[in-house]
C-alpha cells in the first residue's frame, strides 16, 4: 500500500476529486497512471496528440469527437482532474448514495451522461443538433458506402423522429426525451457502468 | 369455455376412437384382429375384384402420427379460444392437462397405455426444431454479451443441482426414511443429473408470456437451453459410471469423466458452428434454387444435430451453436422472402413439437405401470430440486456480480431460481433409463413426473403473479426508431474510445476487436458480397421504417379505393422532394411519403403530376423516372390489372411450377403471340388507315387524352376516363379488332391476349409499334410523345411486373385497364376532383 499512497500524493486536491467524481482512490490511481501513460514527457498535462497515440482511437468513427470532448472550448490541454471529471461520466449510477437535495446533480448522472453524447453531435454548442450535423456524424458512423443523398434522407428521418417543436433540429430535451430509455435497453456489459468493474478488476 | 370443448369433443373422441382401435389391434382383441384381416390380408383368397379395400394397416403408422399431431394441435386451438383462460394458467399446464385426460380416455378404453413419449421420438424428432428454433432466434449480441454467466450458470448450476440432489437424496436415503429402496450412490447421482437441466422448452413456454426485461429473459434462456447439453452430457456419464459399477471407479475414471464431459460439450459446440459455416457457405449459392433455399436451413441444422449424435457429442449443443451462429449470414445470403419462410416454418416445427410434447408428457401420465409411490423419496426430491436451484442461483450470482457490470438484483434472481422448470427433457432421460441396471427406474420416472409436473404446472402458473408482484423489470416494447438506433452506436464508439482512453480491456474492447475480426475474414467468405452491402444496422433499420411506410402507404391506397391516394392537391417542396425520391428510390421506395407536410400520403411525383403547366411536366418526365414512382404505380396497376383483366386467361399466365412462384415466363410461348399480336396489328392498322369511321372516332379521344398524356399518362387515377369511356372503348377496339365493328365483350376478351403480347419485346418492338399509332392519329402528338415516353421506361427495368407496366402504358391496353377501375372502383368522393382540366 506505500506505492499507492506515494502514487495518491502526488495528485492534488485528492479529496475534492473523489468527493466530486465518486471514483474510489484505487479508481483514482489507476486513472493517473494511465495520465501519465499518455502523458508523453510529463508536462502534467494531455494534449491532444498524445490522445492520438492511442491507436485505437484512430479507427473510431467519433474518435476525434471525444478526445475533442475532453477539452473545453478554446483550450489545447487537459489536466488530470479535467480528465478524470470527463471519465467520471460514465461511471455507473449509484443506488445507494444518499441523495442530499442539497447536493449537485452528480457527474454520473444519466442527463449529464446524455448531455456528453448530445455534445459530441452538438459541435458548434448552440444547444441544438442541426441537421448538418447529424448529418456529419451519420457520414461517419455508416459503415456502408452510402450516397450523400441516402445520407440526407436519413438525417431528415432521424430529425423528424426527434424533433417535436418543429424546428428541424434535435435540442437537448428532445433529444432526452428520445433516448430516455436508451441506457435501459443496452443489455448489460454494454452499459457505462462497465468501465469502474474493469477498473477493479484490472 | 362451453362452445369450444362442444365443438372439439367430438373431434378428439373421433380421433381417439381411430386411436385406441389401431392400437388394439396389436393387442389380443379378436373383433379388430378379423376386421383388419378382413380388410387386408384378405386379399389372397381373392375371389372377385374388390372395389374399395380397408387398409388399415397400410397407413396405420403414418396415420396415427398425422392423428396425434392434430389432435394436440387441436388442443391448442381450443384453448386459444379463450383468452382468459391462457392468461393466468400458462399453456403449457394446459396442455398437459389436456394429456391427463386423453391419456385418461386411451387408458379407459385400452387398460393400458399404448401412448407414450419414447426417447427416441422425443430426441430426434421433437427436440431438434425446438432447439434450433430457439438457436436461429437467439439475440446474439445479448447472448454473447451474457455469455459468462450463462455459462455459468448452465455448467456450474447444473452440476451443483445434479451433485447436491443426488447426494443429499442419497444421505437421507442412508438416514432410513424412504425405507427400502434399492438404489447406490451412483444411481442417486444418475438421477440428480437427469433432474438438473432446467428446460428450454418449459422455461420458453413460460417465459414467453411472462415479459421479464430482457437480460434476465436470456439469462434463464440462454442457461435452460445450453444446461439441457450438459444435463445430457452428464447423465450419460454418470450412466457409464452406473454400468461400470461402483467398484471399478477410481480418480481416473472420476477425471475420465470429467473431460469427456469437457469434450462432448465443447465438441457439441464446435460441430455446431461447423455445420454454421457449411451452412453460411451453402446459402451463398442457392440463389437459382430459391424455392428449398429455406430446406436448407433445416436440413443442415438437423444433420448437425445427428452428426454430433454420431460422434457421441453434445447434439443439443451442436445445434444451438449451429442456429446461433449461420443466423446473421443466412438471413443475409437468403432471398428476403425465403428468410420469411425459414422464420415461419422454423415457428410451425418448434411449436408443433412443443405442443405434442406437453401433452404427451400428460398422456405419459396416466399408466398405472409406471406410478411407484415412495412419498418421502418424491416429496424430498421436489423439495431438493427446489432448494438446492435457489441456493445454486444466489451463490452463483454472488459471484457474477462481483463481476459483472450492473449486478443482478435479489428479484432477478429470485426469478431466475423460480424459473427452473424441468421439462420432457428430464422425463425422456428418465425413461431412458435402462431397467436392467436401475432397478428402481419406475419410481425415478413417476418421481420425475411430479417434478415436471410440480414445476411446470404450479411454477408456471405463479410466475406470471410472482413476476407482477415483485415488480420485476419488463421490457417495454417499442418501436425502432431511427435515432435510438444512431444513439445505440453512438454509445457503442463513445464507450470503445474510453475504455481506449482509460486503458481498459473491457467488454467494448474484445466486441470490438471481434467485431472487426468477423468484418475483415468471416464476412467476406460466408456472407455473398451484395449482401455484405447491406449490412448496416442503422441503415437496416431505416430501411426497415420506409418499408413498413412503403406497405401502409399502399394499403391505405387501396383502402382508398383505386388510386385516389397517389393525387394531392398541395404542392409542396417540390423540387427537393423530386431529387430526393429519384435519387433514394433505389433502395427505399416511398421514402418521402411521411415527410412530406401534407399527409403521409402525398408523394412528390403527383405533385408535380398536379402541375398543369405542360412544359414542366415533360420536363419532369425525366427526373420522374425514379422507381418509386414505379413501384406503386406497379403494385397498384397490378393488383388492377390482376382483378380486372386477365381473368379470362388466367389460366395462361399462371403455371403451376415446383421450382418458382412468379408469373409465368415462358419466352418462346411470349414471342409467339407477341408475333402473332404483331402481324394482327399491322393488319389492323392498315385497315384502318383505310376506314374513316374509325379514326374520326379516334381522333376525338386522342385530343382528349392529351393532357393526361402529359400527365404521364397516369391512367388509372384519372377518373375522368370514365367520361371518355365510349371513346376510349371504340378507340381500343378499333384498335384490336381491327376496324370491326368494336363491342365491349370482344374487347375484354381480347384484352387478355393482346397485353401480354408486348411485354418482353417492347423495345425492338418499338419502332414497329409507334409508327402506326403516329400515323394514325394524324394531328395527334401525344401518343408519339407518348411512346417517346414511354421507351426508355421498358428496358431498364423487365421485372416481372414488367409486362403489367407495359401493358398499361401501351395506349389501347392502358384503357382496357382503366376501364372497369374507373367505372367500378374508383369511389365517388373522388371523381368531382379529378378532372384536372
Amino acid at each position: 500500500m506505500g506505492s499507492s499512497n506515494s502514487t495518491l500524493s502526488k495528485i492534488p486536491n485528492l479529496g475534492r476529486l473523489i468527493e466530486e467524481t465518486g471514483f474510489t482512490p484505487a479508481h483514482i490511481k489507476r486513472l493517473y497512471k494511465r495520465f501519465q501513460a499518455l502523458d508523453k514527457g510529463n508536462k502534467g498535462y494531455l494534449s491532444p496528440q498524445d490522445f492520438g497515440s492511442v491507436k485505437e482511437l484512430a479507427t473510431n468513427p467519433i474518435g476525434d469527437r471525444i478526445i475533442g470532448a475532453f477539452f473545453s472550448q478554446g483550450q489545447e490541454t487537459v489536466d488530470f482532474h479535467s480528465f478524470v471529471r470527463i471519465l467520471a461520466h460514465f461511471r455507473p449510477l449509484d443506488k445507494n448514495r444518499a441523495k442530499r437535495p442539497d447536493s449537485p446533480e452528480p457527474i454520473n448522472s444519466r442527463i449529464s451522461k446524455l448531455r456528453f453524447a448530445f455534445q459530441l453531435y452538438d459541435q458548434d454548442n448552440d444547444g441544438k443538433i442541426s441537421r448538418d450535423e447529424l448529418l456529419q456524424v451519420l457520414r461517419t458512423m455508416l459503415e456502408m458506402q452510402v450516397t450523400e443523398e441516402q445520407l440526407e434522407s436519413i438525417a431528415d428521418r432521424t430529425i423528424q423522429e426527434a424533433d417535436l417543436d418543429g424546428d428541424n433540429a434535435i435540442s437537448f430535451d428532445e433529444f432526452r426525451k428520445v433516448n430516455a430509455d436508451t441506457f435501459l435497453r443496452i443489455p448489460s456489459p454494454v452499459t457505462p457502468s462497465q468501465i469502474t468493474v474493469w477498473l477493479i478488476v484490472l | 369455455m362451453k362452445l369450444p370443448w362442444g365443438a372439439a369433443t367430438p373431434l378428439l373422441l373421433a380421433a381417439l376412437a381411430g386411436t385406441t382401435w389401431a392400437s388394439s389391434a396389436h393387442n389380443t382383441d379378436p373383433q379388430s384382429n378379423t376386421n383388419a384381416t378382413n380388410g387386408t390380408e384378405g386379399n389372397s383368397g381373392l375371389t372377385s375384384l374388390p372395389i374399395v379395400t380397408w387398409k388399415w394397416h397400410h397407413v396405420e403408422q403414418p396415420y396415427l402420427m398425422a392423428l396425434w399431431v392434430l389432435v394436440c394441435w387441436l388442443c391448442k386451438l381450443v384453448f386459444e379460444l379463450n383468452h382468459k383462460l391462457t392468461a393466468t394458467i400458462p399453456e403449457s399446464a394446459l396442455l398437459i392437462f389436456i394429456g391427463f385426460v386423453l391419456g385418461g380416455m386411451i387408458w379407459g378404453a385400452d387398460k393400458a397405455q399404448t401412448f407414450t413419449l419414447t426417447p427416441v421420438t422425443f430426441f430426434y424428432y421433437l427436440l431438434p426444431q425446438i432447439i434450433l428454433d430457439a438457436g436461429y432466434f437467439m439475440p446474439n449480441k445479448l447472448f454473447f454479451g451474457n455469455m459468462g454467466a450463462i455459462l455459468t450458470y448452465a455448467i456450474l448450476g447444473t452440476v451443483w443441482n445434479a451433485v447436491t440432489v443426488g447426494l443429499s437424496l442419497w444421505g437421507v436415503y442412508l438416514g432410513g426414511i424412504m425405507g427400502d429402496l434399492k438404489i447406490n450412490l451412483l444411481e442417486f447421482m444418475l438421477f440428480g443429473s437427469l433432474l438438473s437441466a432446467v428446460d428450454p422448452v418449459a422455461v420458453l413456454a413460460v417465459f414467453e408470456e411472462v415479459h421479464v426485461n430482457e437480460v434476465l429473459f436470456i439469462l434463464v434462456f440462454g442457461e435452460s437451453l445450453l444446461n439441457d447439453g450438459v444435463t445430457v452430457v452428464l447423465y450419460n456419464v454418470c450412466d457409464a459410471f452406473v454400468t461400470l459399477g461402483a467398484d471399478r471407479i477410481n480418480a481416473v475414471e472420476i477425471i475420465k469423466g470429467i473431460v469427456s464431459f469437457l469434450v462432448v460439450a465443447f465438441g457439441g459446440a464446435l460441430v455446431g458452428v461447423v455445420f454454421a459455416v457449411l451452412l453460411s457457405l451453402l446459402t451463398r449459392c442457392t440463389k437459382n434454387i430459391q424455392i428449398i433455399e429455406p430446406g436448407f436451413i433445416f436440413i443442415v441444422s438437423y444433420l448437425s444435430y445427428l452428426t454430433a449424435e454420431m460422434l457421441s457429442l453434445s447434439s443439443i449443443l451442436a445445434i444451438t451453436f449451429c442456429g446461433v451462429c449461420c443466423q446473421k449470414y443466412v438471413n443475409a445470403n437468403m432471398a428476403e422472402s425465403s428468410v420469411t419462410t425459414v422464420r415461419y416454418a422454423m415457428k410451425v416445427f418448434a411449436n408443433g413439437s412443443e405442443t405434442i410434447i406437453f401433452v404427451f408428457l400428460g398422456i405419459s401420465a396416466i399408466d398405472p405401470e409406471i406410478w411407484v409411490w415412495n412419498t418421502a423419496f418424491i416429496l424430498l426430491t421436489l423439495v431438493f430440486v427446489l432448494v438446492y436451484r435457489i441456493i445454486g442461483v444466489f451463490a452463483l450470482t454472488w459471484i457474477l456480480n462481483r463481476f459483472r457490470l450492473i449486478p443482478l438484483e435479489i428479484i432477478d434472481q429470485v426469478v431466475l431460481s423460480y424459473g427452473g422448470l424441468r421439462g420432457a427433457v428430464a422425463y425422456a432421460l428418465a425413461f431412458m433409463l435402462d431397467g436392467n441396471k436401475v432397478r428402481e427406474k419406475n419410481l425415478m420416472i413417476s418421481t420425475t413426473l411430479i417434478v415436471v409436473y410440480f414445476t411446470v404446472v404450479l411454477q408456471g402458473v405463479t410466475m406470471k403473479p410472482l413476476v407482477t408482484w415483485l415488480k420485476v423489470k419488463r421490457t417495454s416494447k417499442t418501436e425502432v426508431s431511427l435515432i435510438e438506433k444512431l444513439q445505440n452506436r453512438a454509445f457503442d464508439h463513445i464507450l470503445i474510445a474510453i475504455e481506449d482512453i482509460s486503458g481498459q480491456i473491457g467488454h467494448n474492447y474484445m466486441r470490438e476487436k471481434w467485431n472487426k475480426f468477423e468484418e475483415k475474414w468471416l464476412r467476406p467468405i460466408l456472407m455473398k458480397s451484395s449482401a455484405r452491402k447491406k449490412q448496416d444496422q442503422l441503415f437496416n433499420v431505416f430501411h426497415q421504417l420506409n418499408l413498413k411506410d412503403a406497405m401502409s402507404y399502399v394499403t391505405e391506397g387501396e383502402r382508398c379505393g383505386s388510386l385516389a391516394f397517389v393525387r394531392s392537391e398541395n404542392n409542396v417542396n417540390l423540387d427537393f422532394k423530386k431529387k430526393l425520391a429519384s435519387d433514394i428510390s433505389d433502395i427505399m421506395p416511398d421514402i418521402n411519403s411521411d415527410s412530406s407536410d401534407t399527409g403521409p400520403y402525398t408523394i412528390p411525383m403527383t405533385c408535380i403530376m398536379q402541375d398543369n403547366v405542360p412544359t414542366v411536366c415533360l420536363d419532369v418526365e425525366e427526373d420522374m423516372r425514379g422507381k418509386s414512382m414505379r413501384d406503386t404505380e406497379n403494385i397498384n396497376t397490378h393488383h388492377v390489372l390482376q382483378m380486372h383483366l386477365y381473368k379470362a386467361r388466367k389460366q395462361h399466365r399462371h403455371r403451376y411450377s415446383r421450382k418458382e412462384m412468379g408469373l409465368n415466363k415462358d419466352e418462346n410461348e411470349v414471342q409467339e403471340i407477341f408475333q402473332r399480336t404483331m402481324r394482327n396489328r399491322l393488319e389492323s392498322f392498315k385497315s384502318t388507315k383505310m376506314g374513316v369511321t374509325q379514326s374520326k372516332k379516334i381522333k376525338p379521344a386522342k385530343k382528349d387524352q392529351i393532357p393526361n398524356g402529359k400527365h404521364k399518362t397516369h391512367s388509372f387515377e384519372d377518373a375522368d376516363f370514365s367520361d371518355d369511356n365510349v371513346f376510349s372503348s371504340d378507340f381500343a377496339g378499333g384498335v384490336a379488332s381491327g376496324g370491326g365493328g368494336p363491342t365491349r365483350l370482344s374487347i375484354r376478351s381480347g384484352g387478355g391476349i393482346e397485353n401480354p403480347a408486348f411485354m418482353p419485346d417492347v423495345d425492338h418492338a418499338s419502332p414497329l409499334h409507334t409508327p402506326p399509332w403516329s400515323a394514325v392519329v394524324d394531328d395527334g402528338v401525344a401518343p408519339s410523345q407518348r411512346a417517346q415516353v414511354q421507351l426508355p421506361w421498358s428496358p431498364s427495368n423487365a421485372s416481372r411486373l414488367t409486362p403489367l407496366r407495359i401493358s398499361t402504358r401501351s395506349n389501347d391496353s392502358f384503357i382496357l385497364a382503366d376501364r372497369p377501375t374507373a367505372q367500378g372502383e374508383q369511389p365517388p368522393p373522388s371523381q368531382p376532383k379529378s378532372t384536372p382540366k
